[in-house]
């Protein structure tokens, strides 16, 4: 990556309860870049997600557009990552748009109810963008899954962050829906935006990603274009498998095949 | 749906939500005029309204404003306190079947507030008596939330809950048990009850300052209480500070269940079933139930010490009991609603 780095990682390490589950983590990604963040179970991609955007403590320094994370207040930090958590979350019935629109809550739109202009034009954009305007009024409990993840991408999506920090959004949904929320994630990633996912679908980050992280017991053992990042020797030591390598439509595919 | 039937759509739910509060703050002033009319003289709500304005007989004026003014103006704050305590509880744990007493939290401020009485270190009008209530209800919300943990599941909120409010109930009994003096013991036991009887302004003064500071605490995080939908780390992306918000929630409704347990007694499950009655008029904002959940609150406790006044006993029913007797089958029937959610452990 030869453009200034908009979030960079240095030395990162993160302990929870006594467990060191992040060591030595070092990074730098680019705005407009989609990158996926990948390796077993276990491995510390949900901890590295949730240490960039700050929400646990961690050692080492992150920088975000320059800011270092650690100096920025809560509000501030806000403002510059949409996390996008697993399992989409919520706990009320509430209307999709007020999910949506929640995602402006950073901004000082803290009732759905009372949008700035500025504000309701954010929730229409994002929610266009993934296509939800259609149940906007529809409790989010009487969606289906695919639905209900799509919303809860359009809430991180309104927050129009420079970084979205997406954590497995399409686990549990049908091959469809699938592809349809990691082009909406590089759509966006199209129009400046830094997308970090965390996914176990090599194939599908192989295929949408510009950059891919490998992480094996809490290191980084592994990054780059995902051709190279998933290299064999990658796939044979970090997830014990190999794999079908090919080219269509000129996007690298790479299916999991599991053989030694 | 196109982008004006949404807007069109949004406006007319926020009709209806001003409407039914508007509903509910006039039946809470019809109410409170009820309130005041009832008791061994009759005063119609006009005769009522006159008298406070400083018309009538001296007879009502007295008997409105100087002995039934003050047992409507408790009713009042704290149904209101208890609505919002409930409704803040809900919306912090995300929990439909959240509140204080549920929680111990009243049974805990009793036990401090009885502790003060029994060792004689107060009279019951005096601030010592609201502080240490509030102290020990403080203490006993911090316990549960300590030991239940973040995104604690309902059934270690409910259990934890039951064994604070044993163990205030066992202090309780221990205070009383250990107390030499029958006639205390006897004054503890009718004021467990909760009632509103013979309050004065002495009262209102005792309780009014802490019940208002808790009321201020827990709607200042109305919209921290939105975002808390998404859960406690989502919440956190956003902006909200979840300590700080478990903070204010456990001191607001400590301030506020604490003060109004020091000049009534325990009146339970009014912070239950005040936010259950507003969910199909209000919708399930947790930020936008707190208000009319208060109001909710208010009424049902003006209405409950109406009922005490008016339904024939040989001696005087104590509004706590009534709001249980009520409380407890709501509970139950909550219980048998969630049923399933309950039962598959996933709530």
């Amino acid at each position: 990556m030869s453009e200034a780095a908009l979030l960079t990682a240095t030395g990162l390490g993160v302990r929870l309860a006594g467990r060191v589950v992040l060591r030595d983590v070092s990074l730098a990604l680019s705005a407009g870049h989609l990158v996926a963040l990948v390796g077993p179970n276990g491995a510390g991609k949900t901890t590295l997600l949730r240490a960039l955007a700050g929400l646990i403590p961690s050692e080492g320094e992150i920088e975000i557009g320059g800011d270092s994370l650690a100096s920025l207040p809560l509000h501030e930090r806000a403002k510059r990552f949409g996390y996008l958590p697993q399992g989409h979350v919520v706990h009320w019935p509430l209307p999709a748009r007020d999910i949506v629109a929640l995602g402006r809550y950073p901004h000082g739109a803290t009732d759905p109810a009372r949008l700035s202009p500025r504000d309701a034009e954010a929730v229409l954009r994002a929610m266009q963008a993934v296509d939800v305007m259609e149940f906007s009024h529809r409790r989010v409990t009487e969606l289906s899954g695919g639905e209900r993840s799509r919303v809860a991408l359009a809430r991180a999506l309104a927050v129009e962050a420079p970084v979205i920090l997406a954590d497995e959004p399409t686990a549990s949904l049908d091959p469809r829906h699938q592809i349809d929320v990691m082009q909406s994630l590089r759509a966006t990633a199209d129009t400046g935006v830094l997308v970090i996912v965390v996914t176990h679908d090599l194939g599908l980050a192989a295929r949408f990603a510009d950059h891919m992280l490998v992480l094996r017991e809490g290191r980084l053992v592994s990054q780059g274009a995902p051709a190279v990042a998933l290299s064999e020797q990658v796939m044979a030591d970090v997830f014990r498998i190999s794999a079908y390598r090919a080219e269509y439509q000129c996007e690298a595919v790479i299916v999991p095949w599991a053989d030694i | 749906m196109s982008v004006e039937a949404a807007t069109l759509s949004n406006e007319e739910a926020a009709r209806r939500r001003i409407g039914a509060s508007a509903a509910l703050a006039a039946l809470v002033v019809l109410l409170m005029l009820i309130s005041l009319g009832i008791g061994p003289v009759r005063l119609s709500p006009l005769a009522v309204a006159e008298a406070l304005l400083g018309g009538g007989s001296e007879v009502s004026q007295v008997i409105v404003r100087e002995i039934r003014l003050p047992r409507t103006l408790l009713a009042l704050a704290i149904g209101a306190i208890l609505g919002l305590s409930g409704a803040s509880l809900q919306g912090l744990l995300r929990n439909p079947l959240a509140s204080p007493s549920l929680f111990g939290a009243p049974q805990s401020a009793a036990f401090g507030a009885v502790l003060v009485i029994a060792l004689g270190l107060a009279d019951v009008r005096s601030y010592a008596l609201p502080v240490a209530a509030i102290v020990a209800a403080f203490a006993s919300v911090f316990a549960l939330l300590s030991i239940a943990g973040r995104n604690a599941g309902l059934l270690i909120l409910i259990l934890s809950g039951l064994a604070i409010s044993s163990f205030a109930g066992a202090a309780t009994a221990l205070v009383m048990n250990l107390s030499s003096n029958p006639f205390v013991v006897l004054e503890i036991a009718f004021w467990l009850l909760g009632s509103l009887e013979d309050r004065s302004f002495q009262h209102v003064v005792l309780a009014f300052p802490f019940i208002i500071a808790g009321a201020l605490m827990l709607l200042s995080q109305r919209h921290a209480f939105r975002a808390l939908s998404l859960g406690e780390e989502t919440a956190q992306s956003l902006g909200v500070d979840v300590g700080r918000l478990r903070l204010f929630v456990i001191s607001g409704v400590a301030l506020g269940v604490g003060g109004a347990v020091a000049v009534t007694g325990t009146i339970g499950f009014i912070g239950l079933v005040a936010p259950h009655l507003m969910r199909p008029l209000i919708g399930h904002d947790p930020g936008r139930l707190l208000v009319p959940s208060a109001l909710a609150g208010s009424a049902l406790l003006l209405a409950a010490d109406i009922a005490v006044r008016i339904i024939p006993s040989t001696s005087d029913i104590k509004v706590g009991v009534l709001t249980s007797i009520i409380g407890v089958p709501f509970f139950l029937y909550l219980i048998m609603r969630e049923r399933r959610a309950l039962g598959g452990g996933v709530a």
